[in-house]
């Protein structure tokens, strides 16, 4: 199936209603390809979509796909993959999905490290609600609800990732298309949590993390001699470094064991008898 | 013999009892009451008598008041009594709980060689037997089998051979090895010899046996077992009293049949785990209690306009807030039948016995494939926590029938294609009803949201479209209302001019009540009701009454307010909001002030008394649930 697959078979009809020149567009065309590069077919592949700009991207592809309330995409996913190992399962959505409302799951996502992949589309700003600060925007960001900025450290996603047990940690940026989608199919076939955290420009409300400077301060992990990124320490280096931001795979467990390799999820679980289980008179017996 | 017990003490308090035992167990949490208790209802059972128990219980893991109660019989029984009849006292206060309930004919076990118990002295007529528990444990091999030995004195005054406690001791210890099965059941013996040997009394209690086999569960095992029986294979959940058994019983379990269980880091997670293993096809649930719910409710709509099925099981508790977490009460109607923001179409159904648990399980799960829709599955903290037996033709597995609503295969998926390839998963049918697809169906491939949509699932802000699609929804409860049989489980007479309404567990408790009425010429009609939404229609039943009234453990009367909106008439209302469940007993008596008062609503709310008399008990319990 997978050669006949091209990545527009991942497009729905559907017209992007995103700002021309929104970052979200790179984001999903990478993500269309890595998905189709990676062998995989609609029918088989399962879209989970947060809510904000980035949400709308469960519309714009053609896969199953469910488009959940703020903040909950994760667990969503779980609970898809958990019931049918053999879809190929993404979840995407905001900073503001993934790292504020609904941070709790990102961390619990991350350690129980189902086979499925996260593409967070950081823009570092709220972009659907017009341009409030998010969980990733500057210390001195200037927004509606900080016009003297968040005075606030930002979260750094990849640490968190990292602190929570991650087996794979990405980071990508949406206008550098060729490694964008590299990454993401690595992230795909990744036995576990595959990671990726897409910087994403918004280029309505954010102009400070803006096309030019992300192109201008981002340094490719692909390009760097020796970088291994089976190295937990020289990933925690990158991660921590205040001066350089990186892009690339900056940590994968090589010994990753996926959740449902941990707890025997093989089959589908939609299939069942048109009548109660075998065996489940033993349960009644089980009272005696 | 037991029959001269029984007149005296039916002769105290006025009116004919059935042929029962009240036996508890009672002391500090930790001091594995439950496990003491769980081993002699098991026993009872094997003995072929009915069971039914209760507990009383702190949140707090050590420390506090807590007794597992069995009251039996050799007919089967549905409800507690405020009578005991053999306690086994570990501590005072096990007895200063239970005065009340005490009589000149009760037996009270203790062991007056233990410290705390040594200046003990039964009140009034009854007898306090001491039994130096402890010291022939120790002498059996070892101090922790003194629970058991009571349990063999407890036999011994009960005129129950010791040899029934032998298969639940097996059941209980086997695991950990033959010789501690041993030395358990030479602890029991011990217990029982100990009364003929060094006791002079005799006891009036000489309990029967029969033939009968039955099995004892609870609410919360009966719900899982249900659940696997349908065809669940997803569950995901977050620990919570008194809900947390369901999560319990299927972990372990339902894996053998391909399934799995997950605890979520919050009820948030929960429930939208089990969404999305909805989505992938599987017959999916969470359960939780109050505090759950409100978090899920953030995914009601969801749910309800993805039109997904799900069952969602609420255990209620006493609300609000953490309220009393091991406290019965049904004050979740409110939020249940409306809960969410926005207009949320969707079928409630409730238990009212341990075995509706069961059939009701079973049948929420049909209901949310066939109409695509959150079934809330909703029982009480007095069902979950009760164990009860019954003949296991009950949960007759051969009987169970599934049924999976509109599920699409093959060839059909192409009548809900539209010209341009595309499955319409929300397709405004004449029903309501739209066809669907599991993920991995070839043609299938669709996706949908919470925003709303058109037939494609795609967000639309259409204002026709918008009105088709609330239509359509709102059409699946109407199809569901012509469709099945909404009705209420009826007991007693017919033609009473007396009309009982109830939900969830109260209903034993009625019947129960309702027979000691009839003993009085009093005659009732119990219309007990599972399906809260869509419900049975009472208008007939509520016009024919002259006297209607509606009982619930609630203060405001939720259930009793939505009787009243949908026939247009009043009732009157029994309510309860102690965080104890009702007894037939107590029931009785307000079922009568009730029929002699003046009418209106609140009129026989939950006695000051009662309630005073728990708050002094629930002071002193540090509530960490
Ligand atoms: C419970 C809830 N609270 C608030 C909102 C409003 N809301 C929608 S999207 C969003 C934030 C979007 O930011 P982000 O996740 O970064 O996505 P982006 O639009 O930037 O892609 C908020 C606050 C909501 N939909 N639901
Ligand atoms: S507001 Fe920003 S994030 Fe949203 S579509 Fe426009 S550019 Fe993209
Ligand atoms: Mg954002």
């Amino acid at each position: 199936m997978s050669s006949e697959v091209r990545f527009t078979d991942f497009k729905s009809d559907a017209q992007p209603t995103w700002c021309p020149g929104c970052g979200d567009f790179g984001t999903m065309n990478g993500m269309m390809k890595a998905l189709a590069n990676s062998g995989n077919h609609p029918d088989d592949t399962f879209i989970v979509a947060g809510i904000g700009c980035s949400g709308k991207i469960g519309t714009y592809m053609h896969s199953y796909a469910l488009h959940g309330v703020h903040g909950r995409a994760l667990p969503l996913g779980i609970g898809v993959k958990a019931a049918n190992p053999d879809l190929e399962v993404m979840v995407a959505g905001g900073d503001g999905d993934g790292y504020s409302i609904g941070a709790g799951h990102f961390v619990h996502a991350v350690r129980r490290n189902l086979d499925m992949t996260y593409v967070v589309m950081d823009n570092r700003i709220y972009g659907l609600t017009k341009g409030q600060f998010s969980p990733t925007s500057r210390e001195d960001f200037e927004t509606a609800t900080s016009p003297e900025g968040p005075q606030q450290s930002p979260v750094n996603p990849l640490a968190l990732a990292l602190a929570s047990g991650a087996t794979f940690i990405g980071q990508t940026f949406s206008s550098d298309a060729q490694r964008h989608t590299e990454v993401v199919k690595q992230a795909i076939e990744h036995d576990g949590f595959g990671f990726v955290n897409v910087y994403s420009p918004c280029v309505t409300f954010n102009d400070v993390d803006t096309y030019d400077y992300f192109r201008e301060s981002l340094v490719d992990l692909g390009e760097e001699e020796g970088y291994d990124r089976t190295d937990d320490e020289a990933a925690i280096e990158r991660i921590m470094d205040a001066e350089k931001e990186h892009q690339g795979v900056i940590y994968q467990d090589p010994d990753s064991v996926s959740y449902g390799d941990e707890h025997g999820l093989e089959n589908s679980m939609a299939d069942i008898p048109e009548g109660a289980p075998e065996g489940a008179t033993d349960l009644v017996r089980e009272f005696y | 013999m037991i029959q001269k017990a029984f007149a005296r003490a039916l002769g105290s308090l006025g009116y004919d009892m059935p042929e029962d035992l009240n036996w508890a167990v009672g002391g500090e949490a930790g001091d594995g009451i439950d496990s003491t208790g769980k081993i002699f209802a098991q026993a009872l059972s094997r003995a072929g008598r009915h069971v039914f128990t209760s507990k009383d219980f702190a949140s707090r893991i050590r420390g506090g008041y807590t007794a597992y109660k069995i009251r039996s019989s050799t007919e089967r029984i549905e409800s507690v009594v405020d009578r005991l009849d053999v306690l086994i006292a570990l501590t005072e206060r096990t007895v200063e709980e239970n005065t009340d309930e005490l009589h000149d004919d009760s037996v009270i076990i203790y062991d007056g060689e233990r410290t705390m118990m040594e200046d003990f002295e039964a009140p009034g007529e009854m007898t306090a037997l001491s039994v130096p528990l402890q010291r022939l444990a120790e002498d059996a091999g070892g101090a922790i089998m003194q629970n058991v030995v009571a349990l063999g004195t407890a036999c011994a005054v009960c005129g129950f051979d010791v040899s029934y406690l032998d298969e639940s001791l097996e059941k209980r210890f086997g695991g950990k090895g033959s010789s501690i099965v041993a030395n358990n059941k030479q602890a029991a013996r011990a217990g029982r010899d100990f009364v003929a040997e060094e006791v002079e009394a005799t006891f009036p209690y000489d309990i029967d046996t029969t033939d009968s086999d039955y099995v004892l569960l609870n609410g919360d095992e009966a719900i899982g077992m249900g659940a696997i029986a349908a065809g669940c294979r997803f569950y995901a959940g977050y620990p919570i009293t008194p809900a947390t058994n369901v999560m319990e019983y299927l972990k372990s379990r339902v894996e053998g049949f391909g399934g799995h269980v997950v605890q979520a880091e919050d009820e948030l997670s929960a429930i939208n785990m089990a969404l999305g293993a909805a989505r992938a096809g599987a017959r999916s649930m969470t359960a939780t209690s109050g505090p759950g719910i409100d978090l899920m409710a953030e995914t009601f709509g969801l749910i309800a306009t993805t039109e997904t099925p799900l069952v969602i099981c609420d255990v209620m508790r006493s609300g609000p807030s953490t309220g009393m977490p091991t406290k019965q009460e049904q004050g979740d109607l409110d939020m249940l039948l409306h809960g969410g923001h926005g207009e949320i179409p969707r079928i409630v159904v409730g238990a009212t016995t341990i075995a509706e648990c069961f059939h009701r399980t079973i049948e929420a799960f049909n209901l949310a494939e066939k109409y695509q829709t959150p079934v809330y599955l909703v029982a009480d903290l007095a069902l979950s926590v009760t164990e009860q037996t019954y003949p296991p033709e009950e949960f007759d597995m051969g009987a169970v029938e599934i049924d999976r609503g509109n599920l699409l295969q093959g060839e059909d998926i192409e009548e809900w294609t539209n010209e341009s390839d595309q499955f319409t998963p929300h397709a405004a049918t004449e029903d309501g009803i739209s066809p669907r697809t599991i993920p991995g169906t070839a043609g299938g491939a669709h996706m949908t949201t919470g925003l709303e949509h058109d037939e494609l699932g795609r967000r639309t802000e259409d204002t026709d479209i918008r009105v088709e699609q609330v239509d359509k929804r709102q059409r699946k409860v109407e199809t569901a209302i012509e469709r099945e049989e909404w009705t209420a489980r009826e007991f007693g007479d017919g033609d009473a001019d007396v009309l009982v309404l109830s939900w969830g567990s109260n209903e034993g408790a009625i019947r129960e009540a309702m027979d000691r009425l009839e003993a009085e010429g009093t005659s009732i009609r119990l219309l007990s009701v599972p399906y809260l939404s869509p419900r049975p229609d009472l208008t007939a039943a509520i016009e024919e009454a002259e006297e209607v009234i509606v009982v619930e453990c609630n203060a405001t009367g939720q259930f009793a307010d939505v009787i009243e909106h949908d026939v247009l008439a009043r009732v009157k209302r029994i309510n309860k909001y102690n965080g104890v469940r009702f007894d037939a007993d107590g029931l009785a008596t307000r079922i009568t002030e009730a029929i002699g008062s003046d009418g209106g609503s609140g009129d026989s709310s939950d006695g000051s008394d009662e309630r005073n008399e728990a708050s002094d008990a629930e002071t002193e319990q540090e509530i960490t649930t």
